[in-house]
């Protein structure tokens, strides 16, 4: 079971990481892999936490990815890649959007927002790759396509074809945003490899 | 041909083996993890499907069509099976004429759940079988052979998920639809109407039902043992056998598609061949209590917890006593929680700041609105399940009554209203009881992800229908005092208030405006801080909207977030927050 890519993808309800694990399973499966995907609905709308974990291999039996194990993150938001840092393998990649979402206990006074959450996780010994993926999006034609920006960013350490993404892109998204979703992608595949 | 393989999610694909076994009609009440079950049904032309107002009549709903002559499923979550207990007993002794699949999706670890409480005790409960899928694929063979199930043995069959599998994806191999004949119905009071003379006979029929079902689960094909090289034996179910099979590679399993009845022959024959036997199950000993009363030796719950999810980790600290050593977060990092918040321009914001401000005793409900209990609206006393906002605030007012000064008021949404606040409505006129109702209306279903209900005005289906008032339904139960207020106007809620307030008698408040994620486009002005005016006072904060953002000494609108429902503005005592020009 060693082959299995363990991916985790976490961010805040709305930022659009449930379409972007679809799309990541989806193109998992066309490559030819077995895949398991996992996170919760129900909450996801409201603001709060959201995890999504998926794994391809030859052969995989659990949805979700065990403490210390993920090999790869993709961060949405800058403290929610530091709240799941435990997920990873030592030394793991964490892809990390350039965004920070104040919760609304910090307004409240129930806590505050680490200033310091790059400097930390190289701290914890991960390879840390920033992102402006809005700003990308907002060139490829809409800041919602910021979600594709990172998952191509995702793809382009990824053992799946560049073209089998772009397949699972025309399948999945609806035509009327698909142009805007494809130039997204392409902005953002190697985009940390440059 | 080769087979198509899609990527399925456990609600879908149990939706898909419904169709596969020529389901004819569905029934379902939302609630996490088993709304999508229905809205996948709900695609296929082939299937009536309904939102029922709850799961009792769903139950009902799809009983009803079984014995009536065609196939049927009701889906619900592990609560909604308390709902849907009284026809679920009794129609284990009526039996079925075409088959009937209940669907119970369980949600240990309580991501969106008042309790997690282990729904498989139904099945001995009910005496009927239980099928626990492990994934999407298993979800949908189950779900289309639990039809076959419920013919052969003439039982409703359980199929009972869990919110991992629920929402987990895998691949599945798809089949075709079996177009399944309508059996005629043909009336058999003995067997269909149960009055205790029937019930008795049929009581006597079911037991010897359940020690037939029990020969059957020694053939069972999702029994399965999958043989490993150590002595380690692991008898598990559900998504816990996939987490076990993945740490514990080299063991030998029993893997138990039904868990109910158990194949008592080949748990003992398994048991013998290993040295060592564990139970790994999630929530209660189910299994493992079995296993006992059996008086075989196994080892379970002192090793896996009984609270909460299982996780990989928690399996392999189980078995094999490693914790779980990732890299570590340094303790002086403070990370600050995200738990879901009221989105920005929320109906129910507003609302909750009058209630706040009339210094009420609010009893709650089961919806977003329960929300708020949190910080910093923190304006709830109790949620305990769908429809006890009212009925405990008949108990509250009761209690109250020589408590000069002390006033309740319950809480709850349009679509938990439909669903069980009518009866404790009914209880607060008939009763006589000095409670103000408040149906936060927001026109949907909206905690689940926005289903139709009984007020909507449409179907599952998209067909427009007749819309239930709650208004007209309140005065038709004999309320007297019935206010009809937009909760973005804070004045006119508040005014309400006062009037109920100063009535001796029931009364309702219905606060109507649509929920916010279903009005995107919605033509308001955004807000934004005036700093000049803004004296730092923090009143805009209390509400907890997302959009009003704290950052060191300076209050400000993010606009990115803000939807322009102006109740920042109506908070504000500075007049601070103003509409962007």
């Amino acid at each position: 079971m060693n082959d299995t890519q363990n991916i985790i993808m976490v961010g805040v309800g709305g930022q659009g990481i449930i379409l972007a694990s679809e799309l990541m399973a989806e193109a998992a499966l066309l490559a030819g892999y077995d895949v398991r995907k996992s996170e919760v609905h129900g909450m996801a709308q409201r603001g709060g936490s959201v995890s999504s974990h998926v794994r391809f291999g030859r052969e995989v039996l659990s949805p979700l990815i065990e403490f210390g194990r993920a090999d790869i993150m993709l961060a949405f938001e800058k403290v929610e890649g530091l709240r799941a840092a435990s997920f990873l393998k030592p030394g793991a990649t964490i892809i990390m959007n350039d965004v920070e979402v104040v919760p609304t206990t910090v307004s409240i006074g129930m806590g505050t927002y680490p200033q310091d959450v790059q400097e930390r996780v190289r701290d914890m010994g991960f390879d840390l790759v920033m992102i402006d993926a809005q700003e990308t999006a907002t060139r490829a034609g809409t800041v919602k396509a910021a979600n594709v920006v990172l998952l191509a960013a995702l793809a382009s350490f990824l053992d799946i074809e560049r073209e089998t993404w772009l397949e699972v892109i025309r399948r999945r998204v609806p035509k009327k945003f698909l142009d805007v979703n494809l130039e997204a992608f392409n902005l953002g595949y190697g985009i940390t490899r440059a | 041909m080769s087979e198509e393989v899609k990527l399925l999610t456990g609600d879908e694909a149990i939706a898909r083996g419904a169709w596969e076994a020529g389901v004819k009609v569905a029934a379902a009440y939302p609630g996490t993890p088993s709304t999508e079950i229905l809205e996948n049904i709900a695609l296929y032309d082939e299937i009536y499907a309904e939102w029922s107002p709850n799961e009792k009549v769903a139950l009902e709903v799809a009983g009803g069509a079984a014995i009536a002559g065609v196939r049927a499923l009701a889906s619900m979550k592990h609560v909604g099976v308390n709902v849907a207990a009284d026809p679920l007993l009794t129609l284990s002794y009526t039996g079925v004429n075409r088959g009937l699949v209940i669907v119970s999706a369980d949600d240990p670890g309580m991501h969106s759940s008042q309790n997690e409480q282990d729904n498989r005790y139904y099945a001995p409960f009910a005496k009927i079988p239980m099928l626990e899928p492990g994934d999407s694929q298993e979800a949908k063979d189950m779900t289309r052979d639990a039809f076959e199930i419920s013919e052969e043995f003439d039982t409703p069959v359980l199929v009972r998920v869990t919110t991992r599998v629920c929402h987990g994806k895998s691949p599945v191999r798809v089949g075709v639809r079996a177009e399944v004949e309508t059996r005629e119905f043909t009336r058999n009071t003995a067997k269909y109407v149960m009055i205790p003379a029937h019930a008795r006979r049929r009581h006597v029929a079911i037991e010897e039902r359940t020690l037939r079902l029990a020969e059957y689960a020694e053939t069972s094909p999702f029994n399965r043992v999958v043989r490993g090289n150590g002595g380690i034996g692991i008898i598990c179910s559900g998504i816990a056998s996939r987490y076990a099979m993945e740490v514990a590679p080299e063991a030998s399993f029993l893997i138990l598609g039904m868990t109910h009845p158990l194949p008592e022959k080949k748990i003992r024959e398994f048991a013998a061949s290993v040295q060592r036997l564990y139970v790994i199950e999630e929530l209660e000993p189910y299994l493992e209590d079995r296993l006992r009363v059996m008086g075989i030796e196994v080892s379970g719950k002192e090793a896996f917890p009984r609270c909460g999810e299982l996780t990989p980790e928690l399996v392999r600290k189980g078995l094999f006593g490693v914790e779980p050593a990732p890299v570590q977060i340094p303790a002086d990092v403070s990370i600050p929680m995200r738990p879901p918040v009221l989105c920005p321009g929320c109906p129910h914001r507003g609302f909750f700041h009058i209630v706040n401000k009339n210094k009420l005793h609010v009893t709650g409900d089961i919806g977003c609105y329960t929300l708020s209990a949190l910080p910093p609206l923190t304006s709830m006393d109790t949620c305990i399940c769908m429809g006890a906002s009212i009925s405990a605030a008949v108990g509250f007012a009761k209690a109250f009554e020589d408590q000069p000064g002390k006033r309740v008021v319950a809480v709850l949404g349009d679509s938990t209203f439909m669903h069980s606040g009518l009866t404790g409505l009914m209880d607060t006129v008939y009763n006589k009881a000095k409670v103000i109702t408040c149906v936060l209306d927001n026109r949907t279903t909206a905690m689940t992800g926005h289903q139709e209900h009984p007020g909507t005005g449409f179907t599952i289906k998209g067909e427009p229908t007749y819309s239930v008032q709650i208004a007209d339904v309140a005065r038709a139960l004999g309320v007297k005092h019935v206010h009809e207020v937009d909760p973005y106007d804070l004045q006119a809620t508040d005014r309400a208030f006062k009037e109920c307030l100063a009535l001796d008698e029931p009364s309702v408040i219905v606060a109507k405006r649509a929920c916010a994620l279903k009005c995107r486009d919605a033509d308001f002005s955004l807000s934004v801080v005036d700093q000049d005016q803004c004296k730092k006072c923090k009143a805009c904060l209390k509400i907890g909207c997302p959009a009003i953002v704290s950052r060191g000494d300076v209050i400000m609108v993010d606009k990115s977030l803000c939807f322009g429902c102006g109740i920042c503005r109506q908070v504000c005592p500075f007049g601070a927050l103003v509409p962007v020009e």
